[in-house]
């Protein structure tokens, strides 16, 4: 499924900017603010997978909570199915919240002790449909099905479960309201490698069947490459490249994109020995102070003077192509 | 599989098994219950089977030692200690948890919103600090002393003191517990399946009665049980000062109080309400360390 313009964009995020105020001092002031997402801009085609990949602390997680609008934007548009998210009334969002769900990273935290699996499956239930109970319980149990647990866990406690398990729960939750648009926040982080893969192939089964939109945020790249249809790369709180998956991990352009793809560890050791790694110097800044110019100019291995001056446009360089870098920018 | 919607259904009523079935494999907490019911039937029914008033005076018969016509002796009026102790039981124990129940709303309320609704915490922090700097003792006597007139010519002498009491150490109580459950919720509003719950739309108030309340129950369960125990020992103590139910009208801690000055003749009278006011207080502690194992579904299992 590569980029075509026929379809319609699903989600469409413009200029996004989500700054979290640090407050210090004896009067706690503001002293500043983490630009923890710094104007971002994307679209999700309807039934595809966006990958969402950079190194942690870049802001991948924030631009998936401020897209459900879990936190209050900075700034930006943030469109799903034409409706705006971002300046929606608490009322507007809440009649909007069946359309877009979220599965979270860490299945233990992101389910309520205290409840069940069927209060938890039903709890979305609950909030946005009228049915009896015995209704909303067939709807469980038929959730429970569709990803792959037993019907007689419906009444035993989270803690009960192993995180694959778990993770399976969030995902019946996330599914119940039939939504349109699924946020998967690095939802395979915190599992085994054999369940990564179960739980990975579960979500392309049920996109397959359901017509799903996600926005996979992860930073294993061998698994986005395996899911998604487009890949963004984020570097502190900006897209540094966006483009079809096999453009991406054939030809990257930005150098941030080459060095992270150099790090994927090659499975064939003949192979492996002749890789050569792009090793970046440094930290990444702060991002409450980040650097002038290009972002990634304290660690480019190609940094030029326009660099550190002039901040890259976030442009289309080759059909479906975007990079955000001075080495392609023609104006 | 199995037929569904009835296997759904009827573990929804066992969930209170399992809960009373964790609670009984606590042997302290199972003994606790025992002895606390113990002590509230024999307050509560005891003076249907036992006939002496406990405002007799039998003067011929006073500072008399236990026998069979007086279980625990007799005061310096001759009055039937055991019917006193029974009398004063029930005003003890009902000043204790209808106070604690009032603290305990209180200060989950105060605690809920101040951790939950970032506006709230500031101001409603100060207020708790507030209170936990006011010297309590001579508050107290103020509230009382100010408001015994007034709630007496209402409610009458016994009522209006019931109410006075129980607000008085309900409305100096409820401070560590609002400072605990505040704690709390701040720490569990952070937590994914809070988000979770945003993300699906949950409204603020459900947010608190389904997320936030069911997982601070283990420190609410842990500062009622102690705040029975502090309701008495305040109530006790305040009868003790004199400050109470009015001299004839018998509470433990009002016992206490008039037998001290026979500490020397008749030890045995300060020992009596002593030792009712401690078992409760450890019985009540015992109880709700098991409610609380019990209420959580992780330690159930085990």
């Amino acid at each position: 499924m590569a980029f075509d313009g026929a379809r319609k964009p699903l989600v469409a995020v413009d200029d996004l900017k989500m700054h979290f105020p640090i407050y210090g001092g004896l009067l706690r002031r503001r002293v500043g603010e983490v630009k923890a997402v710094d104007g971002i801009s994307f679209e999700i085609m309807e039934g595809e997978t966006l990958g969402l990949v950079g190194e942690s602390g870049c802001g991948k997680s924030t631009v998936g909570r401020a897209l459900l609008r879990l936190y209050e934007l900075t700034g930006g548009t943030v469109k799903i199915d034409d409706y705006d998210i971002a300046h929606a009334s608490p009322e507007e969002l809440r009649k909007m919240r069946p359309t877009m769900q979220m599965i979270f990273q860490d299945p233990q935290a992101s389910l309520n002790p205290r409840m069940t699996v069927a209060d938890i499956i039903g709890e979305p239930l609950r909030e946005h449909q009228k049915g009896s109970a015995l209704e909303r319980e067939d709807r469980v149990l038929e959730l429970m099905d569709q990803v792959g647990l037993n019907r007689d866990f419906a009444n035993r406690y989270p803690h009960e479960f192993s995180g694959g398990q778990r993770q399976r729960i969030g995902i019946a939750r996330a599914l119940a309201l039939n939504p349109k648009f699924i946020v998967c926040d690095e939802p395979i982080a915190a599992l085994d490698v054999s369940i990564q893969a179960q739980v990975v192939n579960l979500l392309e089964e049920l996109q397959d069947r359901l017509g799903l939109t996600y926005l996979f945020i992860s930073h294993d790249l061998s698994m986005v490459r395996h899911i998604a249809d487009r890949v963004a790369v984020m570097y502190l709180g900006r897209i540094a490249e966006l483009a079809p998956r096999d453009d991406l991990y054939a030809e990257p352009l930005h150098p941030y994109t080459q060095a992270l793809l150099s790090a994927v560890p090659e499975p064939d050791p003949s192979l492996e020995s002749k890789v050569e790694r792009i090793i970046l110097r440094g930290d990444v800044p702060s991002p409450s102070n980040p650097p002038k110019g290009c972002n990634f100019c304290t660690r480019c291995p190609l940094v030029m003077d326009i660099c550190t001056k002039r901040e890259p446009q976030f442009q289309e360089v080759r059909p479906g192509r975007f990079v955000a870098c001075h080495l392609f920018e023609n104006t | 599989m199995t037929d569904t919607p009835v296997e759904i259904r009827k573990p929804a009523r066992s969930q209170w098994w399992d809960v009373w079935d964790q609670f009984r494999s606590h042997t302290g907490a199972f003994w606790g219950m025992v002895v606390f019911l113990i002590i509230v039937f024999a307050v509560l029914f005891g003076p249907l089977l036992w006939h002496i008033d406990p405002t007799y005076i039998d003067i011929r018969a006073r500072n008399q030692g236990p026998s069979l016509a007086h279980p625990m002796g007799t005061d310096q009026l001759g009055r039937d200690t055991f019917a006193r102790m029974m009398a004063g039981g029930r005003v003890s124990l009902a000043v204790g948890m209808t106070a604690m129940l009032l603290a305990l709303v209180l200060g989950t309320l105060i605690g809920v919103l101040a951790g939950y609704f970032k506006k709230l915490d500031g101001p409603l922090m100060r207020l708790t600090d507030l209170f936990l700097a006011l010297p309590l003792l001579p508050l107290l006597l103020v509230i009382i002393m100010l408001f015994r007139e007034v709630l007496s010519a209402r409610f009458g002498p016994e009522g209006g003191i019931f109410i006075l009491m129980v607000s008085a150490i309900g409305i100096t109580s409820w401070m560590q517990t609002a400072r605990i459950v505040r704690g709390d919720v701040l720490a569990l509003k952070e937590r994914e399946f809070v988000l979770a719950a945003r993300s699906i739309g949950t409204p603020n108030r459900r947010m608190v009665t389904r997320h936030i309340l069911p997982n601070v129950l283990s420190p609410i369960m842990v500062s009622a049980t102690l705040g029975i125990a502090t309701a008495i020992i305040t109530e006790s103590s305040l009868s003790f000062l004199g400050l109470g139910f009015p001299p004839d009208f018998p509470t433990w801690g009002r016992l206490l109080f008039d037998s001290v000055d026979y500490l020397q003749q008749s030890p045995a009278r300060v020992i009596w309400p002593g030792m009712a006011i401690s078992l409760t207080v450890l019985a009540v502690n015992y109880m709700g360390d098991g409610l609380r194992d019990a209420l959580d579904p992780r330690i159930r299992g085990r």
